[in-house]
Parts: structure tokens; sequence; C-alpha cells
């Protein structure tokens, strides 16, 4: 049992929090999101050339031979500055499905071109209908030849504006919520038949309605057996979710540390309002609430390798702790700012954004209770 | 960074199982403590312990420790919690040991670390007063200093379990005109002194488990001063972080989210387990998920009490959230046992002896009575709102 980062892990953190720092000043990211892009194609390549990239993948698959944790430490770093760059959709879930499932041509064709940042994917898993179910699909994929024609419509694509690539879920057969039938493809996105509406979602990053009007795609898209991706799919979500837990706690420590210093600057009755007990112990219940969060992201993340059940539990735990913590976090620190803290101007109220939508991320509070339920 | 046990971790769990499974009293196996059995019954794993050398295992290893890395400690507490262990009681072994050795004469040192390790000596606490709860620095017992003596007078309530006690650690005043916590002195009390006093306080589950000790003119050798006269309020807060770092109870309310589903699992309604109702399977959830945070929160301060840091404010969370977990598992007992919580069967302490059956299931003989009693554990060691403005001054910053 062992609780130290690695000088390796240490040096990562240290790499990117500058890179934070330097380029991810409050300023510079509201003007980058209100691009027509909204976001920043240097500094994904800035990522590339430090190895961020290419980190969570074996030395074998052309990356530099990290794991979850360097994935836990990466996010972490990103949540501290709200990064919106698609680490998440195109290393850990895009890259997630090329390492579990992916043929060695697959391998050889995807994960070089995301190490160097030249590829960029988003991961169509949610239907307007089927909320936090992956087998509750209207998609569907049917065989043709030796390939397959796609149609239906892909919810919420988060990061799909600035993708290349896309990964999506379909049925191939069996009824809707069936757990066999379902199978994962990887496509280009200017593949014919693609449609997308793009829009800004409310923590500022971008994300797409995606439609596939009869999209014609080989027998090398598809991702793992014909009809057998649920496994997979429900692997890639966990370590997805331990990521995005991760980046969850980074934002929470910024938000909480913002609010513990606003409550010194700010007077009432001539006094800063953190010397009222009433809001310390608040503040102090958002600490506790910040420190159990990041006790659950390192359990999720290092049971991410574990037998099935003990990793689903683990990180079951993890998404309904985090996502409790980061709603109590989120709320308590937009009172504790009071006015401010609603505006748009103070950077806390977009740290409560972030913090909100984390919940609706694969799966909610909710959602992962009744998981653990069922595994208990 | 990982969870996984060495294989040399492995074969201590080993090792420390077989000695549990071999040497651990049968009479007393998941017996659950009840606070009016025998004395020897509560020292009787304590006195085995001692004379294996593993009564005192995070005290240092010149004054008996064991040497166990924290990942051992824990080992060690999961594997007595699995038997329901009655553990060495804190007041000597948690409390007054380590300041002690910290802070104690030489002489002192030899005096009352034997006993304290062997279990043959049982301490109690005299801090609180009845005017001085959470403000503990208000206290008003005096000791006047009379030649080569102490006189010691006042009132202290809570003594957890004084009526067995031998000794007691005492916080008096000896400079009534300095600021509140700087005339106060740590003394140690021969309980046969004239002049004590132990009276019981009933509780409401039935119990008898604190008393009110009175010090009527008691004179106490000035040798059972700890370290500086006056100073001893910097000795008592450092107890007091002491007592929080155990009292998480991690493995012991891990078993006890087991007996819950077990209890549940023999309820039942609408004709089906309890435990099959989802309402009620989702408070289960709930507890073991905070559980399991606060389980890697333990572990995460032990690894940095092991990096060279001493239990620090960090201790305050553990004792907040182990508190109230214990406390959610007492209230889902109590619901879980349904209509057979009304029944009066005695207190937590009070069915030693009795032969009688209970009415309704055994496991919920004692449910309600468990539940009023752990109310206490947010309110002792420094109240839960005490704690939260430790962390205010000392990790916010406040």
């Amino acid at each position: 049992m062992d609780f130290n980062f690695t000088e390796e892990q240490d040096m990562v953190r240290d790499g990117l929090s500058r890179l934070v720092r330097e380029q991810y000043d409050w300023e510079t990211r509201r003007k980058a999101i209100a691009t027509a892009e909204g976001w920043r194609p240097e500094v994904w390549s800035q990522l590339a050339e430090l190895g961020i990239l290419g980190m969570p993948f074996s030395e074998a698959d052309g990356g530099f031979g990290g794991g979850a944790v360097d994935a836990m430490v990466i996010m972490t770093e990103f949540g501290k500055g709200l990064v919106v760059e698609p680490f998440v959709p195109t290393v850990v879930c895009a890259g997630g499905f090329l390492k579990h499932g992916g043929t060695a041509a697959q391998k050889e064709e995807h994960i070089g071109a995301i190490v160097s940042g030249s590829a960029v994917f988003a991961f169509a898993y949610a239907e307007p209908k089927g909320r936090y179910d992956y087998a509750d699909l209207e998609t569907t994929a049917k065989k043709d030849g030796s390939g397959y024609v796609l149609n239906g419509h892909k919810a919420v694509v988060i990061g799909a504006p600035w993708a290349s690539h896309l990964v999506v879920t379909a049925r191939t057969g069996g009824e809707r919520r069936d757990r066999s039938g379902v199978s994962v493809f990887v496509l280009a996105k200017d593949t014919p038949g693609v449609t997308t509406r793009d829009y800004v979602t409310v923590d500022g990053r971008r994300a797409s309605e995606v439609y596939f009007e009869n999209v014609a795609v080989g027998a090398e898209a598809l991702i793992g057996a014909e009809g057998e991706g649920l496994a997979l799919i429900e692997l890639v979500t966990d370590e997805a979710i331990a990521a995005l837990c991760a980046e969850a706690c980074g934002a929470m420590k910024v938000a909480h540390a913002m609010t513990v210093e606003y409550s010194r600057q700010r007077k009432q009755f001539g006094v800063p309002i953190g010397s009222f007990q009433v809001l310390q112990h608040r503040m102090v219940d958002m600490y506790t609430a910040y420190e159990t969060a990041v006790s659950l992201t390192y359990l999720a993340t290092l049971r991410l390798g574990s037998d099935e059940r003990t990793r689903k539990l683990a990180v079951s735990a993890a998404k309904v702790g985090v996502g409790q913590s980061a709603r109590l976090i989120g709320q308590e620190a937009v009172q504790i700012h009071g006015g401010n803290g609603v505006t748009d101007e103070y950077a806390i109220g977009h740290y409560f954004k972030r913090l909100t939508i984390f919940d609706s991320e694969f799966g909610n509070v909710d959602h992962h209770l009744k998981r653990h339920v069922a595994l208990s | 960074m990982n969870l996984e046990f060495t294989p040399e971790e492995q074969a201590f769990r080993e090792e420390v199982r077989s000695f549990i499974a071999e040497n651990y009293p049968k009479h007393l196996a998941d017996f659950g403590m009840r606070e009016d059995m025998a004395r020897e019954d509560f020292v009787a794993w304590h006195k085995i312990l001692g004379q294996k050398g593993w009564s005192v295992p995070a005290w240092p290893v010149e004054y008996g420790g064991t040497g166990w890395t924290p990942t051992q400690r824990y080992i060690w507490s999961e594997e007595n919690a699995r038997v329901n262990a009655l553990m060495p009681l804190p007041f000597g072994v948690s409390m007054v040991g380590p300041v002690i050795y910290t802070f104690g004469s030489e002489e002192q040192k030899a005096k009352h670390l034997p006993g304290i390790r062997s279990g043959e000596v049982w301490w109690c606490q005299g801090y609180s007063e009845p005017g001085a709860g959470s403000d503990l620095a208000s206290l008003k017992t005096t000791a006047v200093r009379d030649g080569d003596h102490y006189v010691i007078n006042g009132q202290k309530t809570w003594t957890t379990l004084a009526q067995h006690a031998d000794w007691g650690f005492f916080l008096c005043r000896t400079d009534p005109t300095a600021k509140q916590q700087e005339g106060i002195s740590f003394i140690l009390v021969d309980m046969k002194t004239p002049g004590v006093e132990v009276k019981p306080i009933k509780l409401l589950d039935g119990g008898y488990e604190v008393n009110e000790t009175w010090l009527t003119d008691v004179r106490v050798p000035v040798e059972n001063l700890v370290g500086v006269e006056n100073k001893g309020w910097t000795y008592a807060k450092f107890l007091l972080a002491h007592e929080r770092s155990g009292i998480a109870g991690v493995a012991r309310s891990k078993r006890g989210v087991e007996k819950l589903r077990e209890i549940a699992t023999h309820e039942t309604l609408d004709g089906q387990p309890l435990i099959k109702d989802f309402d009620f399977a989702k408070k289960v959830s709930q507890l073991e998920i905070d559980l399991a945070a606060l389980e890697i929160t333990e572990l995460r301060t032990l690894a940095g009490e092991q990096a060279g840091k001493g239990p620090g404010p960090e201790s305050s969370i553990l004792k907040i959230k182990g508190t109230e977990i214990q406390q959610r598992l007492t209230e889902l007992t109590l619901e879980a046992v349904g209509t057979y919580s009304a029944p009066y069967m005695g207190g937590v302490s009070n069915d030693n002896g009795s032969n009688e059956h209970p009415v309704g299931p055994d496991y919920a003989a004692h449910a309600a009575a468990t539940y009023f009693n752990m109310r206490k554990t947010s309110i002792y060691g420094g109240s839960n709102e005490i704690q939260r403005n430790i962390i205010t001054k000392m990790i916010l910053g406040l």
C-alpha cells in the first residue's frame, strides 16, 4: 500500500501546473472559449510536446508507458485551470477503446496520431432517450457486405466540434437495452452521411448533436467483437469516470481556496466574513468534502485494474461521493461569495458550472448509487 | 501509488489472524463492549497482548511499541475487528501513555509505562467539568502547592469507567492569575488517595459508563506533575490529537456494516428480505461509500504520519466523519429491526448475567440502546463543532 507519486508523476504535475498557470490565466481562458473555435489547438500541440497526450499508452503502442495514476495527475491539474481541451474524449475514451479493444492495424493508424496531437476524438455514446444506459441504443449499425451502415442520433457529444474522428456506439443486434448486440465503431468525422449541430455547453466547452444517415463504414471500423462491445464500453467509461473525478477534485480544490480567500477579503459589519463561525464551519465541511472526494478518486483510480465487480463498485462509489462533494462545494462556494458568486465576472461561478455538469457525465449520483446497490 | 498488500504484509496478516484465533478469549468472541462487565473481561485481551508485546503498537519502539508500519497497524485493527475484539481501552494506551513518554520524567516513565503496557493499571481521564465542556480551558479544579504536595479541589465529570480506575490524569489550575490556558497543569492522581470520590451517572440508554469525580483536599506528591507547571494545556492538546487519530473506527464500522446486511437479510418487507428493498439498500450503499472514503482518508493520514508528520489537524476530519458514520450505522440498524426497536432490554451495559431471552430477535435487543449510546461520539473527544473550529484555525488559517 503506497500513496506516494513517482518522481516522473511529480514532474508531469509540475510541468502541467506551469502550463496552466502561464497559458490558462483567467483572462486568456475567457477570451479563448469565446472565440469561434472555442479552444486552442496550440495548447493541444504543447500538450503533445510535453508528452501528456501519449502518457497513458504503452511504449509498444507509441506512448510513454504511464497508467491510470498518471491520468489522475494530469486531470487534476486540468481541473484546477478549467482546461477545456478534450483530453478525456481523445486520450482516455478513444485511447482506451484502442488500447483495450483495438486491432494492431487500428492502434497503428490512430494511437500515433493521438500522441502527436494530429487526431482529436469525440466519444458519441449518449442518446436523447438512453439516459445513462450504454445499451439503451436506437442508433443502429446494419451489416452491409463486409462493412456496416450506421443510422441514428447521438446526443451531447463533448468535443465533437473540434474532433477529426468519432468513436460511436450502435446496436448491431438484439433488442433495445439488451446487454448483447452493442458494438463500437471508429470513423473519421468527415465520413459521408455524418452531420452535426454544434453548440456551446454551459461549462464553457463545445459539443454537438451528431446525426448518422446511411453512413457506410468498412469492417476495419469495428472495435472489438461485433455485438459484444458493452463490457469494453463499461471498462473505458469507468476509466473516464476516474479521470473526470480527478478533474472535479482539481476544480473543487481551487473553488474551496478561492472561497476561503474571499472570506478573508470581504468585509461586512466591519469585519472579514471569514471571522463568522457560521461560515467557517461551512468552509470546513467543504474542505472535508474535498478530502473525501480525493480519497474516493484514489480508490477508483487504483481499482481500475481489479476484477470487474471490484472495479465497478469502486468507480460507482467515487462517482457518487465525488458528485455529492462537487454539488456541495459548488453551491456553498457561490453562496459564500454572495452576489459576486452569481456574476459572470467572478471565476467562482465558472467552477460551479463545471462541477455541476460533472454530475451528468457517464451517470449521475442516483445512477451510480443504483449500480452500487445492484453489485452489493 | 497502489492499494495492494505486499507478500510480507499478507504474511503479517496471516500471523496476526492465527495469533488472534489461538489467543483471543473464547467467551469474549464477538461479544461487543458491555460497560458493566467484569474488570477482568475488559482487560483480558490487553493483558494477553501485553505479554506478547503487542499492546501498544503505535508507541516508539524504545517504550514498547511494535515498530509496525501504518499498513501493519491497519491490518492489525482489521483482524481484531473481524472478531469484534475488546481492544485495550484508550485512556492509558492512547492518551496518558504518549503524554508520559513525550513529556514525563524518567521516574514517571519507569513507574507508569509498564502498567499501561501490561494492562495491570487502569487509567481514567479527568478533563471535563460541569462548567467546562467544549470550553475546557475554563476549568476550575485547583491544585495548590503545599510543601512537597499539591492539594486538589474540584469536580470532574464524564469520567469514563472511573469505577475501575487505579490512576487518573487530571487537568488542574495551578495559577489562577494567568490567562486561561496558561495556568493549567497536568497531574497524575492515584485514585485511592483520600478525598477522591467517584459517583455514577446513569445514561439515557440505561447503562453505567461515566461518572462524576469529586476531589476534596486530595494531597498528591509534586513528583506527579507531568512536565512543567502551568504548561499542562500543551500536553492536553497533544493528548487530544492522539485521541482523535484512532477515533475513526473504520475496521469496526466495516464489521458493523456486514452485521447490518445480515440483519437486513433476516428482516422482511413485502415478503422479501429488507436488503432487497431499494430504499433501504440505497442507504446501506451510501454508508459503505462514505466509509470507503473515510478508510482511504485514514490511510492517507497514516501514510503522512509515517513520513514524519505527527497526528495533525487532519485527524479532526477523521473524528468528524468517523463518528458520523458510527452513528449512521446504529441509526440504520435501529431502522432495520423495525418494531422490535421498542422493547427495553436494558442498556448496552445491563444484560450481563441475565438468562432471560430477549423479546424479538437477538440482534434487535440492543439496537435502540446502542443507537442512544452512540450519540456520545460526536460530543466526546472534543465535540464535532470544536473539531470544525480546529480545522478552521489550523488548516483554513481563518
